[in-house]
């Protein structure tokens, strides 16, 4: 069976019932992986705690720190601070200057704008160029595509649109996850595929934003935080007695 | 004219009548494709299990994503919140049934 994973998942922090709700209901509509937001002062017990409960639903828990900076300053401080403590680093950009930092910073796997607010989405050739140069992602959170509805839909579904032309032209790969906070809102990967047709991904794209990107993003993060990294293309083979 | 058969799980608190569910289809449909759209997508509903919370659509085989990203779409029905997930799509009703009888 083909990969799928879901590395936006938004359970209600550290309600573990409703974890386990949301985590139960990903491994039934086929979901391998899911991404579920930790704070960054997360303990290592709460954290442990949501990965017993997605390993006994047979779903691996992928630890995702999501950060809303207001400044490129704010931005860099944090990322200082969070980037060994996580797997997946997603930036929500409210500032051109933020987005342009964001795409540029090889410790960001993920950018993402305000679905709501067309204004305030800056995904741009500049911006995508940026981003292809680094590692970072366009992540587009489905939910939001549910939740609104009538003009603010159609506003959306055209910058969609917009910015996945741009993404594909410029090599930026694209990740689609769910953004849901309720069982309900959640989709599985192939009706999220059909979806995506709404802004201009192809079956094929598509499958591929929700299996490939985000498993090569997981898999490359998890070995750079594996204690035998020491930098791209080294790592410890075998250690020396005492 | 082709045709594409299309089993749908329905996921919600309530039992949807036949008719919530057909026009919470065609509702979507319209929403994001206009009546335009929506007229040729040839939509109608097959069948309806109330117990099993199943369901099957037919539609234009052209008209397939536009049914598939409407399906997807569906946040709510008769007023309350309900999910409706594709199961499998086929080319005939023979061959649907076969296919989901032995999921």
């Amino acid at each position: 069976m083909k990969f799928f994973a879901d590395l936006h998942l938004c359970p209600q922090p550290y309600n573990y019932a409703h974890v386990r709700g949301m985590v139960e209901k990903a491994a039934e509509l086929g979901y391998k992986a899911a991404g579920i937001t930790v704070s960054s002062r997360s303990t290592q017990e709460e954290t442990q705690e949501l990965k017993e409960t997605c390993s006994s639903l047979g779903v691996d828990f992928v630890t995702r720190i999501d950060l809303a900076p207001k400044s490129s300053g704010e931005l860099l401080r944090n990322l200082r601070v969070v980037r060994r403590k996580a797997e997946v680093i997603a930036v929500e950009c409210f500032s051109k200057q933020v987005a342009r930092q964001a795409a540029k910073d090889r410790r960001v796997d993920l950018i993402s704008f305000p679905l709501a607010s067309p204004k305030k989405r800056f995904f741009d050739v500049a911006e995508a160029e940026l981003a292809s140069g680094a590692t970072a992602s366009l992540e587009i959170n489905m939910a939001s595509l549910l939740k609104l509805q009538g003009f603010r839909r159609s506003v959306l579904l055209s910058s969609l649109r917009r910015e996945v032309q741009t993404a594909k032209r410029a090599r930026v790969p694209i990740v689609l996850s769910s953004g849901a906070d309720e069982p309900i809102l959640l989709r599985s990967a192939e009706d999220y595929c059909s979806l995506a047709y709404l802004f201009g991904l192809d079956h094929y794209d598509a499958r591929k934003t929700f299996s490939e990107n985000p498993k090569a993003i997981v898999e490359q993060n998890r070995r750079k935080l594996s204690p035998n990294f020491i930098a791209p293309g080294v790592y410890v083979v075998r250690r020396g007695k005492g | 004219m082709r045709r594409r058969y299309i089993a749908v799980k329905i996921e919600g608190n309530q039992t949807l009548s036949e008719r919530d569910v057909y026009d919470a289809v065609w509702t979507s449909l319209a929403r994001l494709f206009g009546e335009y759209g929506a007229s040729q997508a040839e939509l109608s509903l097959i069948e309806y299990n109330q117990e099993k919370k199943q369901a099957i659509f037919r539609c234009s085989h052209k008209a397939l994503e536009m049914v598939k990203a409407s399906l997807a779409a569906i946040t709510e029905a008769d007023g309350e919140k309900v999910a409706f997930h594709v199961i499998r799509v086929s080319g005939t009703l023979k061959s649907l049934r076969t296919k989901v009888t032995n999921l």
